[in-house]
């Protein structure tokens, strides 16, 4: 492999399958779909999480509501980052307050965005539990933070970086892995 | 990436299109704060604002510093009725004190036109213009368009009308902008009096006659009668006033069926519009305000949370 191909780690298929997976796993693990929610931090864990709500009405024949956190504005880098990231909407239209919620991001890295999508979420309410499903995890961490659900484990390298395409955002379902040169 | 570069909000008339709606799209993100129970995120915490206020001021005043404290940002609000400004001191030594106890933003109300911009060259952090004498009022001008683009769905082809003491608006220039940047049609009227002079220089049609303002409008924004600014009679009696330009339900008919009534505050009722009008279902004149929170949060997210240093994204 050259310096700078990218690899294919995941395919349509292995996705599919992975997701379905942990739909299986957050049921089992739940007891069902009782007081449960979904919310996904933009951008991909947005698409992942309404894909996973999909897949969970095709078990389960239950509809589990579904949000989407935008972390920006808590993010702790903004100030040493040289952009400035967009805001965007989060939309949660129900009380999370009691909720077993399921957090979903595309790549668990450093575990700093979870970090600030913990605060996030208990600026509007109390859940029961924090889940966290996550379709990549890449190692890495800065944190103390684990995910409960993981597509796969990807060990990569500092000087590697994971790219999540999914049919929506993108125009195929992939994930690669991508030599970037510091 | 951050399509802002600009360091200062001074007017709207030196801000692109494009930049306009970057500070729109960014006040959609902003909205859904204010409605949650803990109306709090932390982006600028650690960062202080000043507000100067040389002018009196509730809406606004509150309006800013609302939007500072739901972003974590401390604010301290100065004055000029209590402070050394009745000492003598200038605007420009209160705002470099200000500046030396290590400020990251500046937003000033002044009864001078193009103090903020004077301000903004002895000063070397964020200027944000709360209002400057009768020249411009930038984030009114931008919770208005704002209100507007809510309810309408778009900015561009819709008649907008606005009705009153024009000359001594800075609403209205502000207005006049940044609405006209955005493709609407603009019309001003009032009396021959209250019509700078040159105004046929602005983007507007210029009429004296309300009807011909309010035939056909989407938008009807009317004006304050700024009596504290008029030095000279510029109508015989405000009863006068309130007969040719005060809008009342009968005459709103002229207008489309699902216009707009705004106004931006204060209102002196029955002399502008009428008691029915203000409260009346086509009236938006209190989602304005809604609206003027998050409008200023994105603002001052937009000046304040950036920084020039570099570093990595993880």
């Amino acid at each position: 492999m050259s310096l700078n191909d990218d690899k294919i780690i995941m395919d349509k298929e292995q996705i599919k399958r992975a997701l379905f997976r942990i739909s299986h796993e957050i049921l089992e693990k739940n007891k069902g779909t009782k007081n449960l929610a979904i919310i996904g931090i933009r951008n991909k864990g947005a698409y992942l999480a309404a894909r996973m709500a999909g897949y969970i009405k095709e078990i389960d024949s239950k509809t589990v509501p579904v949000g989407i956190l935008d972390i920006t504005l808590y993010r702790d880098d903004l100030t040493t980052i040289a952009w400035q990231p967009i805001v965007r909407k989060t939309e949660i239209d129900f009380d999370i307050t009691s909720k077993n919620i399921i957090l979903v991001d595309d790549v668990l890295f450093t575990g700093r965005t979870i970090r600030c999508a913990l605060d996030a979420l208990i600026d509007f309410g109390r859940p029961k539990n924090i889940q966290l499903a996550i379709l990549i995890d890449r190692g890495h961490r800065e944190l103390p933070i684990r995910a409960d659900y993981v597509g796969k484990n990807v060990p990569t390298s500092l000087n590697q970086t994971v790219d999540v395409s999914l049919i929506g955002a993108d125009a195929v379902d992939k994930v690669s892995v991508r030599k970037v040169d510091k | 990436m951050s399509e802002w570069k600009k360091r200062d909000l001074l007017t709207l008339g030196s801000l692109s299109k494009e930049e306009i709606n970057h500070i729109l799209r960014t006040a959609e993100s902003f909205k859904e704060i204010s409605t949650r129970s803990i109306k709090k995120v932390p982006a600028l915490r650690g960062k202080t604002i000043a507000s100067l206020f040389f002018e009196a001021s509730t809406r606004t005043r509150t309006s800013f510093e609302l939007a500072a404290k739901r972003l974590s940002a401390d604010v301290v609000s100065i004055h000029s009725s209590n402070s050394s400004v009745l000492k003598g001191e200038t605007l420009i030594d209160t705002a470099r004190n200000i500046e030396a106890m290590s400020v990251d933003g500046i937003i000033i109300r002044h009864s001078s036109a193009g103090a903020p911009r004077v301000l903004s060259g002895k000063v070397s952090v964020p200027v944000i213009n709360a209002g400057d004498g009768a020249h411009e009022h930038p984030t009114q001008g931008l919770l208005d368009i704002f209100t507007i683009r809510q309810k309408k769905k778009k900015i561009e082809g819709l008649k907008v009308s606005i009705v009153g003491d024009i000359l001594h608006s800075r609403v209205a220039r502000s207005n006049i902008w940044g609405l006209s940047k955005l493709g609407a049609e603009v019309c001003v009227c009032g009396p021959a009096t209250l019509l700078p002079p040159f105004i046929e220089r602005f983007p507007v049609k210029v009429t004296t006659s309300l009807k011909e303002a309010l035939a056909g409008a989407d938008v009807v924004m009317a004006l304050r009668i700024q009596l504290e600014r008029q030095k000279e009679r510029f109508f015989p009696t405000l009863r006068e006033y309130s007969r040719e330009y005060g809008i009342d339900k009968e005459k709103i008919k002229l207008a489309k069926k699902d216009v707009l009534i705004m106004h931006p505050g204060p209102v002196n009722r029955g002399i502008e519009l009428s008691q029915d009008v203000i409260d009346g279902p086509r009236s938006v004149i209190l989602e304005q305000v809604t609206n003027g929170v998050a409008v200023r949060m994105a603002v001052l997210y937009l000046l304040l949370q950036k920084e020039e240093t570099n570093g990595s994204i993880s």
